[in-house]
């Protein structure tokens, strides 16, 4: 491990307070906002699509679909103080890491499928 | 001025308890020793001369040798100076760390550029090249004219073309320091900093004052 990532890995929050997330999952992310000198959480819920590793660099991009049938793709810093907290609601069985072909797709074709038998690691 | 002798180490982003997001490149910053005082007696102007980074001795000359020796210090691969002020005060064989510097100081970072070799107009001065169609067949990064006809009848002075590009020192000024670490001797910075990762680099006390956009 280069010294890089050894900083990377130690301004990471403690692995505790995140979740185990994966890509197909249904989550609800509860982002800080500042308005003016008024703070409030925003919760904002869709489908993970992305998920990328690397320490303090370690992000996701959730995809929802907005009103009007827009779809929307926000990317979060995990590691980011502006994240209050993560709610896993529903996890998919996906066969790959990058769901962009959510994208092209609309209504019911762009459903997943549940994953009901949790595996081991997940659980945590 | 203060400074220090360092290291590029590589690239990262830095979370601050805002949640802005900093880009920072870590530099290994010391330790330093200070191997010869130039002064104003004997050399007509004022430094402190700093070595940095372990070398074996069979890697340096025996003139660098007994310099480093007759100073009382380690063997050490780089040495640099630095302009000193008239009421600073060092003495030789004096370690420096990076806790000189604390965050939220600007310093100014000196490096020796990415090599680039010879490089066209394209590269190395941003022209946009010729059309890659309508006839044209080996007109894609040529840079075009170069001039006027009798009047002026040369080619004028500094006119941008192919050459050397890189390999050269370069100083970013006014980097604002994000962290110190000072146990394991680690500088953070906003931004970039000139050369490949591992490469030498001066830290500096900012020489000019930074100027805030819309500042009070």
């Amino acid at each position: 491990m280069n010294l890089v990532e050894s900083l990377e890995r130690q301004m990471a929050k403690p692995n505790s307070e995140i979740p185990d997330l994966r890509p197909g999952d249904t989550v609800r992310v509860y982002v800080r906002i500042v308005e003016g000198t008024r703070e409030r959480v925003q919760p904002f819920q869709g489908i993970i699509v992305r998920l990328r590793e690397g320490g303090v660099k370690q992000n996701f991009t959730v995809r929802r679909i907005a009103s009007h049938g827009i779809g929307v793709e926000r990317t979060f810093l995990v590691h980011s103080p502006r994240i209050e907290k993560i709610e896993i609601l529903r996890r998919a069985k996906v066969r790959r890491a990058r769901l962009y072909y959510l994208r092209s797709r609309t209504g019911k074709a762009a459903r997943l499928k549940e994953q009901y038998k949790q595996p081991a690691a997940a659980t945590a | 001025m203060k400074g220090i002798l360092g290291k590029k180490v590589g690239m990262t982003q830095v979370i601050k308890a805002d949640g802005e997001v900093v880009p920072v490149t870590i530099v290994e910053a010391g330790p330093c020793y200070v191997t010869q005082i130039r002064t104003l007696e004997q050399d007509g102007y004022r430094a402190v001369q700093l070595g940095y980074g372990a070398a074996k001795p069979k890697h340096l000359t025996k003139g660098q040798v007994g310099h480093l020796r007759k100073a009382g210090v380690a063997d050490l691969r780089y040495l640099g100076e630095m302009r000193m002020r008239e009421d600073e005060a060092y003495e030789v064989g004096q370690k420096i760390l990076v806790d000189i510097f604390s965050p939220g100081e600007f310093v100014d970072i000196e490096g020796r550029s990415k090599g680039r070799g010879f490089a066209g107009v394209m590269k190395r001065h941003g022209f946009a090249g010729g059309p890659h169609t309508h006839g044209q067949s080996d007109r894609t990064r040529a840079p075009g004219s170069i001039g006027a006809c009798a009047t002026p009848g040369k080619v004028w002075k500094g006119k941008k073309m192919p050459g050397q590009m890189g390999n050269k020192q370069v100083t970013i000024q006014n980097l604002e320091v994000v962290l110190v670490d000072p146990d394991r001797n680690l500088l953070a910075v906003r931004g970039s900093v000139p050369g490949p990762n591992g490469s030498l680099v001066v830290v500096k006390a900012a020489r000019k004052q930074r100027v805030l956009k819309g500042g009070n």
